[in-house]
């Protein structure tokens, strides 16, 4: 087979110049200083460092503080991740029971994914506000007295909550695509053979979107750990201290508030093997993904 | 096993199409009905309404004796085979046989011994544990038909099985599916827009047109009776010739003024005669002539086109009559002429 190539091997270089300089300034670089400074000691006023070797990974891994960060992102990362596959799945069958390929509804949905983090993180401020926030006051409308950035609890479900509504809409766009590229005639098929509609879903439906399930699982486990940073940060601004906080928010809070530039410099390293892990997973999961014909 | 009947059956889809007009017929028990007609004619709507795939406008549908407007598809104890077959393509031949059953609580030893008794009627024993992707077209097309007869329904659905296989494995599908319906018994409705499988499958044939029914009758009465100039031209291959002439008292002549003969009738002016191509005789002498411009060599036939009162004409010969291109005299046994209005195409 003939293979389209450039006659000189330096045009494919300069064409993929660009992106690898926009690489290389804002992730090698930093990546490389990250993993180097984690080897040192900072000088708290910035005045030199001292080489100490791993140490700020074993204080890491001894401090309860880290620890209970640590937990709180687990159960964080599965809250988000679990409520938003799980609405938006439920929103996505409904509607496409309803209409199937109705384009308004979906880009109506698809409004809350173009909000910007800090902007979703500040909507959720207006929601629970102390004072006339409709959330807070449906809250105390049940009995919970509800004051976000003071109590632990409350905190962590205002954060929680705001981090799913806004996933929510990207994960719906897919499963519903999901879903419409099920063929008509398989569900026909699956009506005559199943009386019961919960188990055609779990029978047919559910197993013929495990691909987009999967792929969905990471984008959002990612997005939990990493892209609800401007959430944490609008929700529980100024007040870091006895709030809830994600492990990305942590290596913020350590680095540029508390200076500690080697220690939060080791805490995103372990959060780069993290990504580099879950990359690896979701490789894998692509390489034996089941193609349906 | 169960009759079914139509009393003005309608359907208008949401978007005010009216994709099958009022019908109504009967199917009698174990009948093999065939709904034949062109593409976008309403055959598989009519066909989705009997399984309950598509809402009734209007009329009653009974299946057995029971009104089943109202029931759910899995309620209708129907069996459907799709055109692309609707295989679970995340279940291995044995699942996508056996899942009716399941959800219909059949115990798993029947299961088993029903999903090998098909597996083994169908030819499909090794390939049990594939997936639907590792099967050819025409083994893909089994297991749609296992799925079928395991559940032993009171009505079979098909919806054109075949016109994703090629030609030759269509041929021998179609003799199978035909053996398979006579061995079982069981009440088969069965849509395709080819009338090669509409005569040779069927027990009785409906024609539809246009979301309307032109005629229900056997493949016999169906070809030698049409009951229209659309199903006079749809059904047969070679299709019927059909010719405009005009009838005065019993005397017919062609748009060209050549007189075709006497017939016994009582129409006058205007119709359309139509006539098979095997009813048509060569004769040395006293017929119409004709001229004959290509032969169609098919071994046991051939056919012979011309032009009879300026329209085209067919005419069939066996192949140990010689013929050569040029001018021929025909007659035609008036018995065999099947005469059509003019304007509404209906028989006369
Ligand atoms: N879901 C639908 N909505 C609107 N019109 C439809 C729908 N399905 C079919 N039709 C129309 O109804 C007519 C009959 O369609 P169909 O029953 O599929 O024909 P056939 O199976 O004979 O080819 C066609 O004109 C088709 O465009
Ligand atoms: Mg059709």
């Amino acid at each position: 087979m003939k293979r389209a190539g450039f006659s000189t091997k330096w045009m494919p270089i300069m064409l993929l110049m660009p992106q690898l300089v926009i690489i290389a300034i804002f992730f090698y670089w930093p990546a490389w200083h990250a993993i180097q400074s984690s080897f040192y000691l900072q000088d708290p006023f910035g005045f030199g460092s001292t080489f100490v070797g791993l140490e700020n990974y074993t204080d890491l891994l001894g401090n309860s503080e880290y620890r209970r960060v640590a937990l709180f992102t687990l159960v964080f990362t599965v809250l988000v991740t679990f409520f938003s596959l799980a609405i938006a799945l439920l929103l996505a069958v409904k509607a496409d029971n309803v209409l199937r390929g109705a384009r308004t509804y979906r880009t109506l949905l698809m409004w809350v994914y173009a909000v910007a983090p800090p902007v979703a993180g500040f909507i959720g401020l207006i929601m629970f506000d102390q004072s006339w926030g409709p959330l807070t006051r449906l809250a105390g409308f049940f009995g919970w007295d509800f004051v976000l950035g003071v109590n632990f609890n409350d905190t962590a479900a205002a954060m929680v909550l705001v981090s799913v509504w806004k996933q929510i809409p990207v994960n719906f766009i897919f499963f519903l695509s999901g879903l419409q590229s099920i063929p008509r005639s398989v569900r026909e098929a699956a009506l005559i053979d199943n009386g019961s509609a919960t188990g055609r879903f779990w029978d047919v439906t559910f197993p013929l979107l495990a691909p987009t399930g999967f792929f969905l699982l990471i984008i959002n486990i990612t997005y939990a750990l990493f892209d609800t940073f401007g959430i944490v940060d609008t929700l529980v601004k100024g007040e870091p201290g006895n709030n809830p906080m994600t492990l990305v928010y942590k290596v913020y809070v350590d680095g540029f508030r508390g200076n500690d530039l080697g220690g939060s410099s080791a805490q995103s390293v372990i959060l780069m093997v993290l990504v580099l892990a879950l990359t690896v997973f979701q490789f894998r999961l692509i390489d034996r993904r089941i193609h349906y014909t | 096993m169960a009759q079914v009947t139509l009393n003005s059956v309608r359907k208008v889809y949401p978007n005010g199409v009216e994709a099958v007009t009022s019908s109504s017929f009967k199917i009698e028990d174990g009948e093999f009905v065939v709904l034949v007609g062109p593409s976008g004619c309403g055959k598989s709507t009519l066909l989705r309404m009997i399984a309950g795939l598509e809402d009734i406008t209007e009329g009653t549908l009974e299946i057995g004796d029971r009104v089943v407007n109202n029931v759910d598809p899995a309620d209708r104890d129907i069996a459907m085979v799709f055109q692309n077959y609707a295989l679970y393509p995340h279940m291995t031949v044995r699942k996508n046989i056996a899942y009716g059953l399941k959800n219909r609580k059949t115990p798993a030893d029947e299961i088993e011994r029903k999903v090998a008794e098909a597996a083994k009627m169908l030819n499909l024993e090794e390939y049990l544990e594939r997936k639907p992707s590792q099967l050819s077209g025409g083994q893909r097309q089994r297991v749609a038909m296992g799925r079928a007869i395991v559940r032993d329904p009171a009505l079979f659905l098909f919806d054109e099985p075949l016109s994703n296989l090629d030609a030759k494995l269509r041929n021998q599908m179609r003799i199978e599916i035909k053996a398979l319906q006579r061995r079982l018994g069981v009440t088969s409705i069965y849509v395709t827009h080819d009338q090669v499988e509409a005569m040779t499958m069927a027990d009785r044939i409906i024609v539809l047109n246009g979301g309307r029914i032109e005629q229900i009758g056997t493949p016999s009465e169906i070809y030698h009776n049409p009951a229209s100039v659309f199903v006079a031209s749809f059904m047969g291959a070679p299709p019927m010739n059909l010719i405009d002439a005009t009838i005065t008292g019993g005397q017919v002549t062609l748009a060209d003024g050549v007189a075709m003969g006497a017939l016994q009738t009582s129409a006058q002016g205007a119709v359309k005669l139509g006539i098979r191509p095997e009813d048509v005789q060569l004769v040395s002498e006293g017929g119409v002539s004709i001229n004959v411009e290509l032969i169609e060599e098919l071994g046991a036939h051939r056919l012979l086109h011309g032009k009879l009162g300026g329209q085209p004409f067919t005419i069939h010969v066996l192949k140990d009559i010689p013929v050569d291109p040029g001018a021929h005299q025909i007659s035609v046994d008036p018995a065999a002429i099947c005469l059509f209005d003019a304007a509404s195409g209906m028989r006369l």
